[in-house]
């Protein structure tokens, strides 16, 4: 446990290094959460009673979602770990005494997380003073906003172990490019990133609620809010639980099967 | 004319060794151009999906929102095929290829220009069409002289506007050395605000992407007049009249020029 940790130290350190790309992250997800309300509005201007979410519910998710945007974001995988398998230097991380998926793990997250925190609270805090209903409302209750922490973990556990079958894919595969575009098209639509799930019709939001897609971003987003009742979160949170260890045992399963038969590329 | 039948003919040179190069890698070529076409086609259900609920949005329907959102995905993608050298500037400028560029005796924005030339937004332009076709089946437009010129000019206005934007944005490379992720609000932003026609996000909005970075001139007004909406006949020449865009990009570049410093080696 102790040397994964170490990974997560050193992979945190190294993200937040990069300042000047956070701050260019930052205006381009407030950007991009001003078209999305804007879009959002126009619709609930047209008919507030076919709106699914109340509005302030509906900014709120839109804000919390650019402001966590690397957190779920599939399509920021790490080529580093894809350039590896590609030139073969996947080797010298082969030799070490550590497991290869746990290491990439806990970096994943470490990324993820040191990223998170260097362009989250700008964005949380400007939309913080937005006017109301367009800015970010305050959490719907003290024990939404701790359900929110814990879901918004689980669902960042979760979307990473979807990442690491991506990757670990990519053994048997070698060229990710094809992989990747599916998956990260998939993702980004089932997870809720293009329109948030309760904007689907009824019978398909029932379906595409069981599928692990909706336990990232879906969940943490619109507890925070109020929008779930209780047993609806109860429900959210089996899920998540129940697709981070389906995920995460296949996951290992196919590395074990990867590692024995591995053909290092290269020279 | 001499000059500008040499520009063309150079460009053409350009672009054919590009296109061959690509025919090289063949498979690779198809991959990305049907990844192209996977990557954004999320976009479309999630329209679709908004439409079940809310039959129409500021008196567009679900086909007209799809030919709004058609006419800036292509404009885009056009733009991203012919421009693309102005994407990847960035690179250009670091490595000081651009050393090379200003000492032969061509003009420098041809030359970038066709240092790329990428084809696999053909699986973009693909979807574009289908939708194109699809919205203007479904809302039943019928084809007159004025309305096929809007359509092209339309092409050519947000072709050209676009390609502004990523000049500006490889203009600013002379100055910060390295690309500017927020110019994406303006490109990428651009195809994510086009997904609606501009004139249902409110009179303000229309204002600014009329006056100020002319969007709507390359997508709603158009649209308006191809739909038979009563509009005077003049919208058909304003994508034509966006083209304006163009003058402070090209100044801005060739500002960025002059004050170009070597920076590779």
């Amino acid at each position: 446990m102790k040397k994964y940790l170490a990974f997560f130290r050193l992979r945190s350190a190294m993200g937040l290094q990069y300042r000047a790309a956070a701050l260019a992250g930052i205006a381009t997800q407030f950007a991009w959460g001003f078209i999305e309300i804007m879009a959002m509005h126009v619709f609930y201007t047209e008919n507030t009673d076919t709106f699914p979410m109340d509005f302030p519910a509906t900014t709120s998710y839109i804000w919390l979602q650019q402001a966590f945007l690397v957190l779920f974001s599939t399509w920021m995988m790490e080529n580093e770990i894809f350039d590896s398998i590609v030139n073969g230097n996947i080797i010298y991380e082969l030799c070490r005494p550590v497991n290869i998926y746990n290491m990439w793990f806990s970096r994943s997250i470490a990324d993820r997380l040191s990223r998170a925190v260097l362009r989250c609270f700008p964005i949380l805090i400007i939309s913080l003073f937005l006017p109301l209903p367009y800015g970010l409302s305050a959490p719907a209750g003290l024990q939404y906003f701790l359900l929110f922490l814990i879901t918004l973990a689980l669902g960042l556990a979760v979307t990473v172990s979807f990442c690491m079958l991506v990757y670990v894919l990519t053994f048997f595969t070698i060229s990710p490019q094809g992989l990747r575009i599916l998956f990260t098209s998939s993702v980004e639509f089932f997870a809720g990133a293009i329109i948030p799930l309760p904007f689907f019709p009824e019978n398909i939001q029932k379906i595409m609620e069981l599928l692990p897609f909706a336990s990232m971003q879906n969940v943490a987003l619109r507890i925070y809010s109020g929008s779930m009742d209780n047993t609806q979160i109860q429900k959210a949170v089996i899920l998540q639980l129940a697709w981070l260890v389906i995920i995460t045992l296949t996951g290992k399963i196919l590395c074990y099967f990867a590692e024995k038969k591995i053909t290092i590329q290269g020279g | 004319m001499k000059k500008i039948y040499r520009f063309f003919k150079l460009y053409s040179h350009y672009i054919s060794i590009n296109a061959r190069c690509m025919m090289q890698y063949k498979t690779s070529f198809f991959l990305s151009s049907a990844g192209q076409f996977l990557g954004s086609f999320n976009v479309f259900p999630g329209i679709f999906f908004m439409f079940q609920r809310f039959p129409s949005i500021h008196g567009f329907t679900y086909s007209e929102v799809l030919l709004c959102f058609s006419f800036i995905l292509l404009e885009f993608s056009l733009a991203e095929i012919f421009a693309r050298g102005f994407d990847t500037f960035s690179g250009i400028v670091r490595n000081g290829e651009f050393d090379r560029i200003l000492v032969r005796p061509q003009n420098e924005i041809i030359q970038v220009l066709g240092s790329k030339f990428e084809l696999t937004r053909i699986g973009k332009i693909l979807q574009a069409v289908v939708m194109f076709i699809y919205g203007i089946k479904k809302s039943n437009v019928i084809w007159t002289f004025p309305k096929i010129s809007a359509v092209i000019f339309t092409l050519i206005g947000g072709t050209v506007v676009f390609t502004a934007l990523f000049m500006i944005y490889a203009a600013l490379c002379f100055f910060t050395l390295d690309g500017l992720e927020f110019m994406n609000i303006f490109t990428d932003g651009a195809k994510e605000f086009g997904k609606y026609p501009a004139g249902a996000y409110g009179k303000k909005t229309l204002l600014f992407t009329t006056f100020f970075i002319p969007y709507a001139l390359i997508q709603y007004y158009p649209v308006l007049y191809i739909l038979g909406h009563d509009v005077p006949f003049t919208y058909i020449f304003l994508p034509l009249a966006a083209c304006w865009f163009f003058i402070p990009a090209f100044l801005l570049w060739k500002y960025g020029v002059r004050h170009y410093k070597s920076s590779g080696s």
